[in-house]
């Protein structure tokens, strides 16, 4: 699918990105050209490979190219913006007018306009995101339908499946603005997954469990993909129900970094200055317990989450987030730090890396130190109020009695207050969960109401 | 007379790159002489623009271009599938070259001829936007703004926004299928913060359709999403905790259909039956819920949100009984689900875009009324939840266990409504939820048309309803034993 103009090929090499380094220039010649006083201009192009079998068998082959075009031009401090996958000159022109005729209409705000020059990357360091995986369709489904085989063949009740599959993505991020930034760095991501379904006389269960990397050799084991998946179905057979009670409650590590997404929504500038956070004008005040700390962690190596720069060009860098328990930064990229009256700290388009301090103990020995309580796999539902903190969500896992899991629990709730629940942190186990952008090992509250029977 | 939708959509997708309808041909005859059962093209052009007023001001506007063209070969249970953002015929013949490789093992199907349809409108084929300039969509935000503000001084923001979407399509098939559609969608958003004494709450109302902006012009529309949005946050102002524990739930009209949408309709989908991993899976003419409900899905519903012309695959939508007094009736299906079932196609493949593979999904779900006073089903009730509006909710298709979060509920006290609780979730099992429906009201209404359902990562626009509805037993995710 090679064109000129049209759907062009990606190719990843360096004279490739200088010829997509030069298309955003011109578009940003072309946003002056047009009316802007300045300009922003995105380019994205990825290519991949996703295949899926199911029973042994293919499901899905799917080639996937993209591109995309976004643009922000500014009069004045009046902003608009435009996108576009068509990336022929017309559209791009037209793309590029269309932005214009919006910010020649929106009404002017003092804080609109470029990140502070002085803050962008001068030289973005290289994060080692980009390896590519030399893998064809026939060696895909092969890695695919063994790692599904794995699972079906764990055990006799794994009766049916819901596949495993493959992806492999790789792509090209280009960044360029009126104040003379102009870079571009490529990268990748690989993937393994497999869902299976456990059934036994009583009914059915599914679980799933996944492997993401930057290098396809940081993937876990294949195998183990497909056991871990199978295994986690089998355990949640048979499920009970709890009556309605309070109890300590573990979230294991694979869904404990929802809680601190939580805490980043909350102290996010645009919550902030909208009065929509339960943690309202929280820098220097105690959030946590003071043996809880939170850094960012931007240039981590192969980070799923790493990056040289924030989507306005603002050099990112490591700093704490939360120290001893208390709130150290807000996270803010140029608009909502104006708003507020603060400086950006390198976050439009979010958080690269976050990690959750953890203390000494496993997770057998934080279910050890729990005693009796609930130990939550999965969470169910969007019930989070992030003005008032309100926390009532779906859950599944298990009953834990003097530390060691008695039976699968199903069909209940946890519900609590999000500032209560931070405070009552009592201890994060050393399993850190590394596929997401926050890496955090399970995490015991002190108390939660159970709703249940 | 206006141009037919299939000639509007040749006229956008087409004729720009020089795309005869023979081409077409000559493209899906590649893919057919591949041995592959199926083949099919998808091509899409999206204008979306939205405006956003916040502190008083509109400050952001965003105008967007999706184009591009999905090719997808299917062989047996197998899929190949490839997609190009350039609509132009070396691209497409690519495409198909990398979708028909899944398939060796398939039966030779034919190529049939183009079958012509009938074009049936159920909504306007433009631009929802065109007509209007960008000074009138400021300034009914603006309106809402002063409106807002105007109704309690405690109203300390405002974010309003309108969004607007014009998707072009046209669907060509191995089998036939030629047809196109022009889908407009529309959507007003308004969300405010209150404070009273340090304490801040939030409310938040939305609606829209397949219609044109000229409704959120006319009459009341505007101010009365207004108001909603204000009456919810200064009710959450006065809000105890939610209970915890089984209790009887009583559902309002509208968009509670959520309860619906996650509790049976996920389940009855196609893809999860043929493959046996749903918890409804077996269980046709079988007794899923009380001898009141009759629940369908209906895609014909003029200007509706979820309502298409015809679906992704171009088969025509239609109204799906999928349980009726209490007997689960059938599933909906896309083309691949439908054959491999060896049952009708309902008109409920669909896709977020070019870019993804077509999945059988709903379209407007909901119960038919009942036939009790909705204030008789309150007064039966000694102590319980009257939830009446509910952010969103999700469900695991395998065990049936599913959630759905209410953002504004009330206590039931010897059969009156009475203090406003907090938000809660409220959590149950699909296949049983329904048996225990013990009133169903004579109040049936549809959502204001604020839906969107995700299912393997694609989100497609969908509507809900039901009238009042009384369950027995229902687990509320509160805090207050």
């Amino acid at each position: 699918m090679s064109n000129s103009s049209h759907g062009q090929d990606l190719i990843i090499n360096s004279d490739s990105v200088e010829l997509y380094k030069q298309r955003v220039a011109r578009v940003l010649e072309q946003a002056s050209a047009a009316g802007a006083t300045a300009a922003e201009a995105s380019l994205s192009l990825g290519k991949g490979l996703s295949v899926s079998v199911r029973l042994g068998e293919v499901e899905t082959v799917e080639h996937n190219r993209d591109q995309g075009l976004a643009v922000t031009v500014y009069i004045g401090k009046r902003k608009g913006s435009a996108s576009s996958t068509d990336l022929s000159d017309d559209a791009i022109a037209e793309t590029v007018n269309a932005a214009c005729d919006i910010a020649r209409v929106t009404s002017e705000d003092p804080c609109n306009g470029l990140a502070d020059t002085a803050l962008l990357a001068r030289n973005p360091p290289d994060l080692d995101l980009y390896h590519q995986w030399q893998i064809s369709v026939a060696e895909s489904i092969d890695v695919a339908q063994r790692c599904e085989s794995a699972a079906l063949n764990y055990d006799k009740r794994i009766k049916n499946s819901e596949g495993a599959s493959l992806s492999s993505q790789e792509g090209m991020q280009v960044y360029g603005n009126s104040n003379g930034f102009l870079q571009a760095y490529p990268t990748s991501r690989h993937s393994v997954s497999c869902s299976v379904i456990a059934e036994d006389g009583q009914g059915m269960e599914r679980d799933y469990w996944y492997s993401s990397a930057r290098c396809a050799d940081d993937l876990e084991a294949i195998g183990s993909i497909g056991t871990t998946a199978a295994s986690r179905a089998i355990g949640r057979l048979n499920p009970r129900r709890l009556s309605t009670r309070q109890a300590p409650v573990v979230f294991a590590a694979e869904i404990a970094s929802g809680l601190f997404s939580s805490y980043i929504s909350a102290i996010s500038g645009s919550s902030q200055y909208r009065n929509m956070s339960f943690l309202l004008n929280c820098l220097e005040q105690a959030v946590f317990p003071d043996y809880i700390n939170i850094r960012e962690e931007p240039w981590i190596k192969r980070g799923l989450a790493s990056a040289p720069y924030d989507n306005e060009g603002v050099a990112t860098q490591a700093r704490d987030i939360v120290a001893a328990g208390v709130a150290k930064s807000y996270i803010l990229g140029s608009y909502s730090a104006c708003k507020l009256g603060m400086q950006t700290t390198g976050n439009a388009g979010g958080v690269h890396n976050l990690v959750v301090s953890h203390g000494v103990h496993t997770l057998e020995k934080l279910l050890t130190k729990m005693g009796t309580g609930l130990f939550v796999t999965e969470l169910m539902g969007q019930g989070i109020n992030r003005t008032t903190g309100d926390y009532s969500r779906g859950a599944a896992g298990f009953w834990v009695e003097d530390g060691s899991i008695q039976y699968p629990v199903s069909e209940i709730t946890i519900a609590g207050n999000l500032k209560d629940m931070f405070r009552g942190i009592v201890d994060v186990a050393t399993d850190v969960d590394t596929r997401r952008s926050i890496l955090t090992g399970s995490v015991l509250i002190d108390n939660m109401t159970i709703a249940g029977e | 007379m206006t141009q037919s939708v299939l000639q509007q959509a040749r006229a956008a997708l087409l004729e720009p790159a020089g795309i005869q309808e023979q081409d077409l041909t000559g493209v899906l005859d590649q893919i057919m002489s591949y041995q592959v059962d199926a083949a099919d093209l998808f091509f899409q052009h999206s204008r979306f623009e939205s405006w956003v007023l916040e502190d008083g001001i509109v400050k952001e506007g965003s105008h967007n271009i999706e184009q591009g063209v999905g090719v997808r070969a299917i062989s047996g249970e197998k899929s190949g599938f490839a997609y190009s953002d350039a609509i132009m015929l070396p691209a497409l013949t690519a495409a198909a070259n990398a979708a028909r490789a899944i398939a060796h093992a398939g039966q030779q199907g034919d190529l049939q001829a183009w079958t012509q349809r009938n074009d049936r409108q159920l909504y306007l084929p433009r631009d929802p936007a065109h007509d209007f300039s960008a000074q009138v969509k400021i300034d009914l935000l603006q309106r809402i703004d002063a409106k807002a503000r105007k109704l309690d001084p405690r109203v300390k923001q405002v974010i309003a926004s309108i969004a607007a979407t014009c998707d072009t399509v046209l669907i060509a098939g191995s089998d036939g299928t030629l047809c196109g559609d022009v889908r407009p969608l529309v959507r007003l958003n308004v969300s405010v913060v209150v404070e009273q004494q340090g304490r801040f709450e939030q409310g938040s109302a939305g609606g829209g359709g397949r219609f044109n902006l000229q409704q959120f012009l006319d009459g009341d529309y505007a101010d009365e999403l207004t108001g909603e949005a204000v009456r919810e946050a200064l009710l959450n102002l006065e809000a105890v905790a939610a209970p915890a524990g089984t209790m009887t739930v009583v559902l309002g009209p509208g968009w509670p259909g959520v309860l619906l949408h996650e509790a049976i309709g996920h389940g009855l989908e196609g893809d999860f039956n043929r493959k046996g991993s749903s918890a409804f899976s077996g269980l046709i003419g079988q007794k899923v819920a009380s001898d009141q409900c009759t629940v369908v899905d209906d895609g014909t519903l003029p200007d509706r949100r979820g309502s298409l012309n015809v679906d992704d695959e171009g088969t025509p939508t239609q109204c799906t009984m999928l349980i009726e007094n209490g007997i689960l009736k059938g599933y909906m299906q896309d083309k691949l689900n439908a054959k491999l079932m060896k049952t009708a196609p309902t008109g409920n493949g669909r896709r977020e875009s070019y870019a993804h593979q077509t999945l059988p999904r709903m379209t407007n779900t909901y119960m038919l009324a009942g036939n009790y006073d909705p204030e008789e089903i309150i007064a039966s009730v000694d102590k319980g939840l009257y939830a009446v509006n509910f952010g969103g909710g999700q469900v695991d298709i395998t065990s049936g266990k599913f959630v759905f979060s209410a953002s504004e509920a009330y206590l039931i006290e010897n059969g009156k409504v009475t203090r406003p609780v907090k938000g809660a979730t409220l959590i149950g099992n699909g296949p049983d939820v329904l048996t225990r429906v013990a009133m169903v009201g004579n109040d049936l209404a549809l959502d204001r048309g604020v839906g969107t359902c995700g299912k393997d990562g694609q989100s497609v626009p969908v509507g809900v309803g039901q009238p009042t509805m009384k369950i027995t037993e229902l687990t509320v995710g509160g805090t207050s034993a």
